[in-house]
């Protein structure tokens, strides 16, 4: 019916945390992928049921690109994809779409990402994009996650977190390393770890629908410009790791 | 599988959104350039803002995009059977920035 949707060989899964894996896919020709960008995957049952979900890339790779999902428990797609999608298998895709949510490297000016759980996966990109490019910018990730346990890309964070230019900061909701305190993110901690409105940085916030309203809210109250923000929701007013 | 939500209908669906960036996947199918950058003008209280940035609500047979500013239905966009309707009537203009 549209010449929109491609079939993607899985060539690739690697566990990021016990309930959330990365998928590496390759598809028939290249395409060219902005850092923030998503995918549309369209799954469809043996009695003909379709459904579409959209996910972050991640980064890159020669012939396709990388994503990352997280399981929720009841979803209808999720858990299929964190835990039984298998190399071999195909799925079908549509995109990179999305020309808002992205960061391009002619973009001098300093960057805040600001990631709540899988929330981090599209400014994972736009990290990995930052370091390929060796670009001067600053950059800085505020990771708010539920546990130790629970952070993605933790090794590549931390060599990445070496430069100069690029600076990780987590916050744990839940449970946090000996001598950390665990806590929900406030405008308090947000204040502290940001960069401040002052030096106008261009600022990403992704994650839980409830997450990114809140966050947005406190930037705001702390006199960040609204034309600066640009936030990506994935649903899920509960959800604000 | 039935969840119900203690809440009436409205408000239940009101409840959780997305931004309009999810609409970029579907809209592929109609335009050729990413419409989400472009700029819409609301149609009821005349709010200007790029198509990423309006609230998008999903948990609706069709989905609906409404102004941040007033709640206004700008755009609805009906899949189904092999069909697309595409509603853009609540915009009063789209501006598309060519590069
Ligand atoms: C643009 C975009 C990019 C996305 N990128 C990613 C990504 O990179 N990785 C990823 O894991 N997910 C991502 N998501 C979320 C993803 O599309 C699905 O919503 C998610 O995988 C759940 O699908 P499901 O079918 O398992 O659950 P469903 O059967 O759809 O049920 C999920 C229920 O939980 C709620 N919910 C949805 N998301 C969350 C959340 N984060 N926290 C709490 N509750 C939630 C929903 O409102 C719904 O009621 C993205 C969403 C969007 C719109
Ligand atoms: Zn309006």
């Amino acid at each position: 019916m549209s010449g929109a949707w491609k079939a993607a060989d899985v060539v690739g899964l690697r566990e990021e945390t016990t309930t959330a894996r990365t998928i590496r896919l390759r598809l028939p020709a290249p395409v060219p992928a902005l850092a923030g960008q998503h995918i549309d995957i369209r799954l469809t049952a043996p009695d003909g049921y379709q459904a579409v979900r959209s996910y972050s890339v991640a980064g890159a790779t020669p012939d396709g690109f990388e994503i990352t999902v997280e399981e929720l428990p009841d979803g209808e797609v999720s858990p299929y994809l964190v835990r039984d999608l298998a190399v071999g298998d195909q799925l079908e895709v549509r995109g990179p779409v999305g020309g808002w949510f992205v960061w391009r490297a002619e973009d001098s000016g300093p960057v805040q990402l600001i990631g709540g759980g899988s929330g981090v996966v599209p400014l994972m990109a736009m990290a990995r994009a930052h370091a390929a490019a060796a670009h001067p910018a600053p950059f800085r990730l505020l990771y708010s996650v539920r546990s130790p346990e629970s952070v993605f890309y933790r090794e590549e964070l931390e060599s990445l977190a070496e430069r100069e230019t690029f600076d990780v900061t987590y916050v744990y909701t839940r449970k946090a390393p000996d001598g950390e305190p665990a806590g929900r993110l406030d405008k308090g901690t947000l204040a502290r770890h940001v960069l401040d409105g002052g030096s106008d940085p261009a600022v990403f916030i992704c994650g839980a629908t409830g997450f990114v309203e809140a966050v947005s809210g406190w930037l705001l109250d702390l006199g960040h410009a609204p034309d600066r923000i640009k936030t990506e929701r994935y649903g899920g007013m509960g959800g604000t790791s | 599988m039935n969840v119900w939500t203690g809440q009436p209908r409205a408000q239940a669906l009101e409840d959780d959104y997305l931004d309009g960036n999810a609409l970029a996947g579907p809209l592929s199918e109609v335009f050729s350039i990413d419409i989400t950058a472009a700029l819409g003008t609301c149609g009821g209280c005349g709010a200007e803002g790029a198509i990423a940035e309006a609230r998008l609500y999903v948990n609706a047979p069709a989905k609906i995009l409404r102004c941040p500013s007033c709640g206004a239905v700008l755009l609805r966009l009906d899949e189904r059977e092999g069909r697309l309707i595409l509603d853009l009537s609540g915009f009063k203009n789209v501006t598309i920035r060519l590069e």
